[in-house]
């Protein structure tokens, strides 16, 4: 595990850096950067602050005890990162890395979104720090997730709907790499998940490694022991590899990464390249990607936007590969009935990616032979969502 | 020896620079894109870079952007421009280096994309989102077929990098002008130029310059500090301009030799 990703940013097969020239230096630079972190004092004082006064860690693991009762066989905690400030797991990774960009002398902050949490994590996080902030979010998500981008505008960033291709995530990525390439000297890009060129895949992951290290911590204090199954929602990746990653040696806590399958697996509209899509390149890395057989993008579909998008980080290809995390998928009907659920069981309102997870639940608990135990990365909340799903509840 | 190399030899013993034209394979469609090529032969082109269109062009400005998706509507993909190059060779030993996304490319499989390179008399690949560091096993396939690999440098290349791309590199090294993206701009790419002086100083291998280049001023300005020029949104628009008039291949024609004078 000390090796993954290995010198080059591979994951096995997956992973690398698959970018234009002009990129490579400033990839370089953010690699020593990055590497230097650990070590450096400093930095993680100040981004511990951040989180703790800031943001609001640690966050609680909560034992859903209605949910449980419900669901029977699973005894469910709830590893509640929608508590944090903003509303989701995506602030981690920003605070960390707008510091980085602060290292590194940037001045201005890009960033795509799809639901509009990694936007406004990082327009926070911009504001907070006052370095000019642009967000790139297609045109179609402007349109289902309003409420997010008048709060980006609020926060003082600049909301840019990308009107190309299927308008979505992807779109969104591909224009703010462009950007990038345009103002790579002063400009630093806060990719929102584990995906993109090295080392952003492994920076991500350890901006996000505290869920599964006080979940962890957590757990044990109160059980004694450690928890059956990890489960998680998967659009890139971030919060699941958030969860996932503290308990790899753990190899009795099975994992399982949740995927949207849109209307259905064996429909063209889904968003669920572990469970059905070759492997590809796209933004900057290797990973299962979903595409034509003449090797172009397919649009991906899910109800959440921020799962919408044709690819994964390469982490996850690679825990799929080894057989260490196990991924599924659920629709887009069952994840509005996971968000229900929790919604009336906990009074909690889970976010629709969120809900993906939720709604698995339901699935594992019919699964497991004897009563389990559940760790569910609750990675964001669900009030950005109530415009979208009112016309489906 | 191939066609790109055997070029830039002559272009070096007659003391002259490369004028390289770059066109989206299928754009307004796969006809048209070879009579294009044929008649940019007699245009004072010197090499053709064909573009295989890709629906996420990250490295594009929206003039390609706009162009691929026109060729990819049309049903373009890579067995289809192998055909168009084949054709073409029939009548034709202009070089031609396929411009490429990789995802394409790996998804055709590498060794069996330069196979069907070779097959066809294609001379050359360059893959913009493909850097050195990823392309050992394209570059493995390419040098069996010898196939040119083109890579990139940048304003943004560090010396060490530099002469690592240029070791690397067969055919040509494609010198991106400025940090951004492909497209037609007003003013010449001037801010690098002590890199490039720099870049062509130590490089054993042709350096051409593309990105932002679009008018004869601008062709002249750029070959007189590299070996050669790249053009790229400047014809896709002019193409685009003729659109559905009959005289479209005299007319593209006609504006790529106004560039190619400027050498």
């Amino acid at each position: 595990m000390k090796n993954i990703p290995d010198k080059t940013g591979h994951f096995g097969e997956f992973g690398g850096r698959y970018v234009p020239e002009t990129l490579m230096s400033l990839l370089e630079d953010l690699e020593k950067i990055f590497k230097s972190l650990k070590s450096d004092k400093a930095f993680q004082k100040e981004f511990n602050y951040y989180l703790k006064e800031y943001a609001g860690r640690p966050t609680n693991l909560y034992l859903a005890e209605r949910l449980s009762a419900h669901l029977k066989t699973l005894k469910v905690y709830l590893k509640r990162e929608d508590l944090l400030h903003t509303g989701a797991h995506k602030i981690n990774n920003t605070l960390g890395q707008v510091l980085v960009a602060k290292r590194m002398g940037k001045t201005r902050i890009i960033a795509e979104t799809g639901a509009g949490q990694h936007g406004v994590a990082t327009a926070t996080a911009a504001a907070l720090m006052g370095l000019e902030c642009v967000v790139y979010m297609g045109a179609e998500d402007v349109e289902r997730q309003s409420l997010n981008v008048y709060r980006m505008r609020l926060l003082g960033t600049e909301v840019i709907p990308v009107t190309s291709g299927s308008q979505t995530l992807k779109d969104a990525m591909n224009e703010a790499i462009r950007d990038w390439v345009t103002n790579v000297r002063n400009t630093f890009y806060i990719i929102g998940s584990v995906a993109g060129p090295h080392p952003y895949p492994v920076m991500v992951r350890e901006f996000q490694a505290m869920i599964g290290q006080e979940a962890r911590r957590q757990f044990l204090a109160k059980e004694k022991h450690l928890p059956n199954y990890l489960l998680a929602c998967v659009g890139g990746g971030s919060n699941a590899m958030g969860l996932f990653h503290a308990f790899f040696e753990d190899k009795n806590v099975k994992m399982i990464g949740v995927e949207a399958a849109g209307t259905g697996l064996n429909t063209e509209h889904h968003a669920a390249p572990l469970s059905k899509a070759p492997i590809g390149v796209l933004h900057g890395s290797k990973s299962r990607l979903m595409q034509t057989k003449d090797g172009q993008i397919q649009i991906a579909h899910s109800i959440a936007a921020g799962l919408d998008y044709p690819g994964v980080g390469p982490e996850h290809a690679y825990y799929q590969k080894i057989g260490r995390a196990e991924y599924v998928a659920v629709t887009d009907k069952e994840a509005i009935k996971g968000l229900k659920l929790l919604s009336e069981k906990e009074g909690i309102i889970p976010a629709m990616e969120t809900s993906h997870a939720i709604a698995y639940l339901e699935k594992l608990a019919r699964r497991v032979k004897r009563k389990s135990s559940v760790i569910v990365c609750l990675s964001g909340r669900g009030d950005k969502d109530m415009g979208q799903i009112k016309d489906f509840i | 020896m191939n066609r790109i190399d055997e070029k830039f030899q002559a272009l070096k013993t007659q003391k002259k620079k490369a004028f390289i034209a770059f066109v989206t394979a299928g754009d307004p469609n796969l006809k048209t894109t070879e009579e294009l090529v044929l008649a940019f032969e007699q245009s004072g082109v010197d090499i053709v870079e064909l573009g295989v269109p890709f629906s996420d062009p990250l490295a594009d400005g929206s003039t390609i952007q706009a162009s691929s998706q026109r060729a990819l509507k049309k049903g373009v993909n890579l067995e289809k421009i192998f055909h168009v190059v084949g054709r073409i060779r029939k009548k034709s030993q202009i070089p031609i280096a396929l411009m490429t996304y990789y995802n394409p490319v790996f998804h055709y499989g590498e060794t069996k994309f330069i196979k069907a390179a070779y097959d066809n008399g294609v001379d050359g690949v360059i893959v913009p989102d493909l850097p050195p560091e990823e392309a050992d096993s394209l570059m493995a396939a390419a040098r069996k077929r010898d196939i040119a690999t083109t890579f990139f440098l940048s304003p943004t290349t560090t010396p060490k990098r530099m002469k690592h791309v240029i070791a690397v590199t067969t055919g040509f090294v494609y010198y991106v002008s400025l940090t951004g993206v492909t497209g037609a701009r007003k003013q010449a790419p001037i801010s690098s130029t002590q890199h490039i002086k720099s870049v062509v100083r130590v490089s054993s291998k042709p350096v051409c310059i593309g990105f932002g280049i679009s008018n004869a001023a601008q062709v002249k300005s750029m070959s007189k500090i590299s070996d050669g020029v790249i053009v790229g949104s400047a014809i896709v628009n002019e193409i685009l301009k003729n659109k559905g008039n009959k005289n479209l291949i005299k007319n593209v024609a006609a504006f790529v030799k106004t560039l190619s004078k400027g050498l």
